[in-house]
């Protein structure tokens, strides 16, 4: 109990519609105003005709989306804990609270210890300095003191490997030294807690791997992490625990590989054949209205396996006229790894049409090693703007073929089927002695 | 903010609660105090930022005021023939920009500072206030530099200063809370209106001519000195060239009045700004 770190309490944070998209203008503050006396009429009127407001009402007032709501949480010291979930399931805003860049509307959160945040690598960076008064700069601002930089510089300097350009301006950095440089100094921040945003996501593999290294150094030594990211193979390998997060709640706790599990198994909807009758029920917004998605074994098939790859079928209704339309599946597999991304061009020449389409494309055989897909459909337009994206709409298995006498499925992610051939060249002649 | 780098976990001496904004008084000077060498450091960055590109450097500080009191000096007082107090007119003029540049150029720096730095802002914690603290002490290192050009003025016109130089830091710190008071409050609104940003330079226009920087104080019939008071740059303009030169008058009514002013300004200001600081990060 007492080694609680971090403890959230039906933490919740509204935001008005739009507030995030765009700043107030003085005219949007008259406007409101002079509507005031209208609304607070409106609300009054809501509040007595149905007497009992749901909590996510805020205010009986419709135009606050709940980023976060009930999100109650325990850490405890010298835990890793990884923060999952799809965007907007509200991991950046608990993170923005618990950093105390934003306040939350509801609930709160106890804090035992000093916190450090890195949402953002380069945070406070300026172009014009040089690399070694963006470290001072910096890591002042990310919370260190002038002495702990000073003692720290040489290592901060050694790790971003960017000893001969210390006295550059930034801006004359590459980007990868510029994100080395900024990685490096939020690296050697010491905080108790620290709370990681997607960080990691910077920087050439081989500095990937060098990040991944500091953070489990750092773990190790006792300090509490706080880590959102969609890797999630960083996630396992890192956490001991991950918080899965949905519309805006926690929904899952547990060990990292059992929670990533459960999240990349429910990410889709686990059917590789949806159809949506019901027009309302159906994902859709003002471009496209998505009607059916199968994924079934080619034609002839009973099975679904590595040698007969799948087929796919997506009906939608197109409600835009005159554009260049154009549809993109993303297959994830299980690890969250994008396999691939395929598209086609529906309309090329400006001359959709409204109505309904039938696509079908087919993921040909030998292509996918057995395991569980889940597909994202895009609809773009000008193969520039999306117009509707639907993740994990649907998900299907490969199954194992036999090839040859061994049953069990082989690593990789890709599973061809390469044409080998051999001769024997040379045979050897043994002599018996 | 961390100060040592050694591990120990003070579990009850640093817990902190954060909960949705509570109401007013919810200031935090121990933290604000504890921030100090990050207010450095963003002082720090402003002077080196704003005379790294430029090829003359800090002489602007100097050239600024310099260039200002020449103009003054033709228009006004070879011109217009405005009196100075019995001062020659460079002076006259030059003791006044001094606080009246370094107030402006506060005023609009803070004014900016929330949206300038919004990208911290919403990334990382730490307390907001140092941000229009730093834009309003920034402006000193200037003032600085245009104080020395003051002194071989002085020396030129041998004009000898008296006893009332002694209180010029205190003038001086009038101007800094004027300015942070004002700069809290314009910070935090250009940061939720932006409209703020295009009002600041009329604003600041017209505040010159209602404070005696381009004529003396002494203008203004005396009974309604007390409301001339209520621009609390009436009484650090004027104080700072009473002081400064020991000519004219001391400031006394006008300068009570203004000090009340300011700290009228200045508590009213931090309220406001705390109040907004903790969604501040929602709306930038």
């Amino acid at each position: 109990m007492n080694d609680v770190v971090i403890r959230t309490e039906k933490l919740g944070k509204s935001y008005r519609l739009g507030e995030r998209e765009r700043y107030l203008a003085l005219r949007d503050l008259l406007a409101r105003a002079a509507s005031a006396p209208a609304r607070w009429f409106v609300s009054h009127n809501e509040l007595s005709s149905n007497g009992n407001h749901r909590d996510g009402n805020h205010k009986g007032n419709r135009s606050h989306i709940w980023a976060l709501k009930d999100a109650s949480l325990e850490i405890r010291r010298g835990e890793v804990v990884g923060l999952i979930g799809r965007n907007g399931a509200g991991k950046s805003t608990l993170l923005k609270i618990l950093s105390r860049i934003t306040k939350p509307t509801i609930g709160h959160a106890d804090i035992f210890g000093r916190v450090g945040s890195l949402l953002e690598v380069g945070t406070g960076f300026h172009p014009e300095l040089t690399g070694a008064e963006n470290i001072y700069l910096c890591g002042a601002i990310l919370g260190m003191s002038k002495r702990e930089i000073k003692q720290k510089f040489e290592e901060i300097v050694a790790f971003a490997e960017v000893e001969k350009f210390v006295s550059t301006p930034v801006k004359h950095y590459s980007s990868g030294m510029y994100v080395r440089l900024a990685f490096s100094v939020a690296a050697h921040l010491e905080p108790e807690i620290l709370l990681v945003d997607e960080a990691l996501a910077v920087g050439d593999a081989s500095f990937q791997k060098k990040c991944l290294g500091k953070m489990g150094q750092v773990s190790r030594e006792g300090r509490t992490i706080l880590f959102v990211s969609h890797n999630m193979t960083a996630i396992k390998t890192l956490c001991s625990r991950a918080v899965l997060m949905k519309d805006g709640t926690v929904a899952a706790s547990g060990p990292a590989i059992e929670v990533v599990n459960h999240y990349l198994a429910g990410i889709a909807s686990g059917l590789s054949e949806r159809e949506w009758t019901d027009r309302v029920a159906a994902p859709a917004n003002d471009n496209v209205r998505i009607a059916h998605i199968k994924i079934r074994p080619p034609q002839g098939c009973s099975e679904l396996t590595i040698d007969t790859g799948a087929q796919i079928e997506i009906g939608f209704e197109s409600f835009r006229k005159n554009i260049n339309l154009g549809c993109t599946i993303y297959v994830t597999n299980s690890e969250g790894v994008v396999i691939f991304a395929s598209g086609h061009p529906i309309s090329g020449d400006r001359d959709s049409r409204c109505g309904l389409y039938e696509l079908t494309g087919r993921i040909p055989g030998h292509l996918l090693n057995a395991g569980r897909y889940s597909v994202d459909v895009v609809f773009g337009q000008d193969q520039r703007y999306v117009l509707l994206r639907v993740d994990s709409i649907a998900s299907f298995e490969v199954q194992n073929a036999a090839r040859g006498a061994n049953m069990s499925v082989a690593p990789g992610v890709v599973r061809p089927q390469l044409s080998w051939s051999h001769s024997l060249k040379e045979e050897a002649c043994l002599v018996e002695l | 903010m961390i100060k040592s780098a050694t591990l120990d976990f003070p579990m009850q001496g640093s817990r902190h609660r954060i909960a949705p904004p509570a109401g007013w008084l919810e200031l935090n000077l121990r933290e604000l105090w504890d921030a100090r060498e990050l207010l450095y450091f963003f002082v720090w960055r402003d002077l080196k930022v704003r005379y790294k590109q430029t090829a003359i450097g800090a002489l602007w500080a100097i050239l600024q005021p310099f260039l200002t009191m020449l103009v003054f000096s033709l228009f006004f007082g070879r011109l217009a023939h405005i009196p100075s107090d019995g001062l020659p007119h460079s002076v006259f003029y030059y003791s006044a920009l001094l606080a009246w540049i370094y107030f402006s150029t506060a005023l609009q720096h803070a004014t900016n500072t929330m949206v300038e730095n919004q990208r911290v802002i919403t990334k990382v914690y730490f307390p907001r206030l140092l941000l229009p603290l730093a834009s309003v002490s920034s402006g000193l290192v200037d003032l600085g530099f245009g104080f020395i050009v003051f002194l071989g003025m002085l020396l030129y016109y041998r004009i000898q200063p008296g006893s009332a130089i002694l209180l010029v830091p205190v003038f001086l710190l009038l101007a800094v809370l004027t300015a942070l008071g004002v700069g809290v409050w314009l910070s935090a609104l250009n940061a939720i209106y932006r409209d703020v940003r295009y009002v600041v330079p009329f604003l600041i226009q017209f505040w010159m001519f209602a404070s005696p920087v381009a004529y003396p104080s002494s203008l203004v019939p005396d009974r309604w000195r007390w409301l001339y008071g209520l621009n609390p740059m009436a009484g650090v303009v004027e104080g700072f060239r009473w002081s400064l030169t020991g000519q004219g008058q001391p400031p006394s009514l006008l300068l009570g009045v203004s000090a009340g002013m300011v700290f009228a300004l200045l508590i009213g200001g931090v309220l406001y700004f705390n109040k907004v600081e903790g969604t501040i990060a929602d709306v930038l």
